[in-house]
């Protein structure tokens, strides 16, 4: 009985290691399913790119320009934000002109003339910025081999989770998953858009372990904080319009916002002007003045930042594009997955490979555990042993009745220690998921270690704790063979 | 030893039941034995020329201790292999078997009561009464197991674990398992050495009723006169055996072998 607790103990640390081992080991190599093999950011530590912009757990190292990013865009996105930009510059320049005039003329006469300096200001600015814009021509990056670029924005949180400015890319083009290829699906709500009419840029989307822990909804609003958790709170709420089912990925414990919207909350940039209209906005510069300056109108391209770009290149062009951008002096390209698997190897892996020893250690001082309570009660079993034989039991039964005894204790025991195991770790389970982003069931085997293991470390529990068993039996069993009946019997 | 054939038919026929009328039980021949001492020398237990019990027939043996009883005892069973002489079991020549089949002879055909009781605490009394059948070539029948008990009047008691029990009716118990695989010799050591006076005689009793019975032969050991009093055939060890008295102070240290 004791037996087989000390038993049900050491089979409970074997399944809580391999688990814990599986955990630690999935929660590094579900951020390798990313979806995109190149990672850029500002010059500085490469392990730090990784660690925030792939987990979201460092601080951010700096950001990077807008236009650096629009490199990577296709000619027709980077015309439209020029765009954006040359209505700024228009209504800037429209505005001081027609401060200039007030001044100088009084207020009606400025009034009616504000169209006409407006599509004078527009014109002006165009000329000049075809010069000094690169609006027109393709993105130095960009291409047909450059699949994919997102921006990543950070340094906003909600509550303990990161706030991530995204385009809708993120969740809508890019898929994510070992072979990428898993499309993000929505628990409920759907994708956030860049500009919404009820919303306008305003939209978010929580991660499922977001959603799970804040308890947030499809509807509510949140006031991201800015930079450290203690920062001071935005006052732009944003409106959840989707919550992403779980993927096992990083990205489920994050926020993301419109990247829009992002720019727009005071401290990131400075939007040039604020109202609480939210009618629709037409992105054409031709359009009626009155209703541009009327709306939220996005951040001019200068007063942008990104903290990284995640790109989905060509593999065949993914070694040429990073030394390029290597080369120059604003930014770094990195291949997170090599990042995350060196980072894994020099500090998970020695930590892991401990935990295996110290689950072998486990499993060899249990064992010996059982072999010695075995062996101890053998003292008091000698003398049964000579009643069976007494009574007639052959060497060779009483051998099998050994070993059969020590089968099923270990056995049992195992049995016992995998369900205490599973269960320690089902329990564990809502912090370790909070923590690693892994959730791990009841009936959760272990993952496979796949060079080594092609299987779960746990089914193998099964067949080492018969071998074991046998083992540890075999000892006694054949001091019970070797019992002198006659010595043993007593009278 | 004229066995026949292979010596697996000769096993078979060890295995069933002997012919009606055998008048002899048990007949030793010329065993000798002798126990290894610390020191390596041979220590001889064991001379007797000649042993019968004949069929149906109870004999008490008695005998200083260390004489030998519990040893010649073994080497009937075939728990003890003896170094020379030879074993007749019913006309069959037992004592050149494997270990295997003599275990499984002494299973099929011989019951063993012991001082100690020997039962099993982790089984009930019906249990320990049903392995007294387990390893034997017969199938296994716990009807006759309860009968049993109840003959021993234990039928109120048989999910009793031994140590829920007193003495006698442990070794009442004892006696049931080994009357369980009906055997054709039952021999008793000491039976009633552990038991309180009160008990002896019903225990004494008990044996000598179910022996007879079931019409097996008895060797029962004692040191005990009042017990082997009632025997028609009393055997003292030193009659029988050559070195009874010589060992029986060399034997003292043995303790009682």
């Amino acid at each position: 009985m004791l037996t087989c607790f000390s038993m049900a103990l050491g089979v409970t640390l074997m399944v809580a290691v391999i688990a814990i081992h599986g955990v630690v080991n999935e929660s590094f190599k579900v951020g390798q399913y990313l979806g995109y093999n190149i990672l850029v950011g500002p010059k500085g530590g490469k392990l730090q790119l990784t660690l925030n912009s792939v987990y979201y757990l460092d601080e951010p190292i700096e950001n990077i320009p807008y236009d650096y990013y629009l490199e990577f865009v296709p000619q027709e996105q980077r015309e439209a934000d020029f765009q954006h930009s040359l209505q700024q510059h228009a209504h800037d320049i429209h505005w001081e002109l027609t401060r200039g005039m007030q001044q100088a003329m009084g207020t009606s006469l400025a009034s009616g003339t504000a169209g006409l300096v407006t599509q004078l200001a527009t014109t002006a600015v165009r000329l000049d910025a075809e010069q000094s814009l690169p609006g027109k021509r393709v993105g130095q990056f960009a291409g047909p081999f450059t699949f994919l670029a997102i921006p990543l924005l950070l340094g906003d949180y909600y509550e303990s989770f990161r706030v991530v400015g995204t385009t809708p890319d993120m969740f809508g083009t890019m898929k994510y998953g070992p072979s990428a290829d898993r499309q993000y699906e929505f628990s409920s709500g759907r994708n956030f858009k860049t500009h919404s009419k009820e919303h306008g840029f305003f939209e978010a989307v929580v991660g499922s372990v977001v959603a799970r822990q804040t308890n947030l909804h499809v509807g509510d609003k949140i006031n991201p904080r800015h930079g450290a958790v203690d920062g001071h709170t935005h006052n732009q709420p944003f409106t959840i319009v989707g919550i992403l089912d779980s993927t096992g990925t990083p990205n489920d414990r994050a926020v993301f916002v419109n990247m829009e919207g992002f720019y727009l909350m005071a401290d990131h940039a400075k939007p040039v002007e604020e109202t609480e209209s939210e009618e629709d906005e037409e992105e054409d510069a031709e359009d009626d003045h009155e209703e541009v300056f009327d709306t939220i109108t996005p951040l001019p391209v200068e007063q942008r930042e990104v903290t990284a770009v995640l790109l989905q290149v060509d593999p065949i062009f993914s070694v040429g594009l990073p030394n390029q951008i290597n080369e120059g002096s604003v930014a770094q390209a990195i291949y997170p997955i090599r990042e995350i698997n060196k980072f894994f190897g020099t500090f998970i892996g020695p930590v892991l490979g401990l935990l295996v020893v110290i689950t072998l250690m486990i499993c060899i001082v249990s064992g010996v555990g059982i072999l010695v309570s075995i062996y101890n009660s053998m003292s008091d079993r000698r003398h049964e042993i000579a009643v069976l034989r007494a009574l007639g039991a052959e060497r060779s039964t009483v051998l099998w009745i050994i070993l059969f005894e020590s089968l099923i204790l270990s056995i049992t025991g195992g049995l016992i220690g995998w369900i205490m195991g599973h269960g320690l770790v089902a329990c564990a389970s809502p912090i370790v998921e909070s923590k690693t982003g892994v959730a791990v069931g009841f009936f959760d085997l272990a993952p496979a270690l796949p060079p080594y293991l092609p299987i779960s470390p746990e089914l193998l529990l099964v067949p080492l704790l018969a071998i074991l068993a046998i083992a540890v039996g075999l000892i006694p069993a054949m001091a019970a063979y070797r019992t002198d009946v006659s010595q043993s019997l007593g009278k | 030893m004229n066995r026949g054939g292979t010596t697996h038919e000769y096993l078979l026929e060890l295995m069933k039941l002997p012919e009606a009328g055998f008048l002899e039980m048990l007949e030793l021949v010329d065993i000798k034995k002798s126990y290894q001492q610390p020191n390596g020398d041979a220590l001889p237990i064991l001379s007797i020329p000649r042993f019968d019990v004949a069929a149906g027939e109870q004999v008490v043996l008695v005998g200083r201790s260390g004489g030998g009883k519990t040893t010649l005892l073994h080497v009937i069973a075939g728990i003890t292999r003896p170094d020379s002489g030879q074993i007749l079991f019913e006309g069959r020549s037992i004592e050149g078997l494997s270990e295997a089949a003599s275990d499984r002879f002494r299973a099929t055909w011989m019951g063993y009561v012991f001082q100690t009781f020997n039962l099993l605490p982790a089984f009930t009394a019906l249990e320990n009464v049903l392995l007294g059948m387990t390893f034997s070539r017969k199938p296994v029948d716990s009807g006759r197991a309860s009968q049993l008990l109840d003959r021993v009047g234990l039928g109120d008691r048989m999910q009793h674990k031994p140590t829920a029990m007193s003495v006698g009716e442990q070794q009442r118990v004892a006696v049931a398992r080994a009357l369980a695989n009906k055997p054709r010799l039952l021999l008793a050591d000491e039976p009633t050495a552990n038991i309180d006076t009160a008990n002896q005689q019903n225990i004494i009793d008990l044996i000598r009723e179910t022996a007879e019975e079931e019409q097996i032969s008895l060797v029962l050991v004692t040191h005990a006169t009042e017990v082997a009093d009632q025997f028609d055939r009393i055997v003292h060890l030193e009659e029988i055996n050559e070195l009874a008295t010589k060992t029986s102070t060399a034997a003292t240290t043995a303790d009682d072998l």
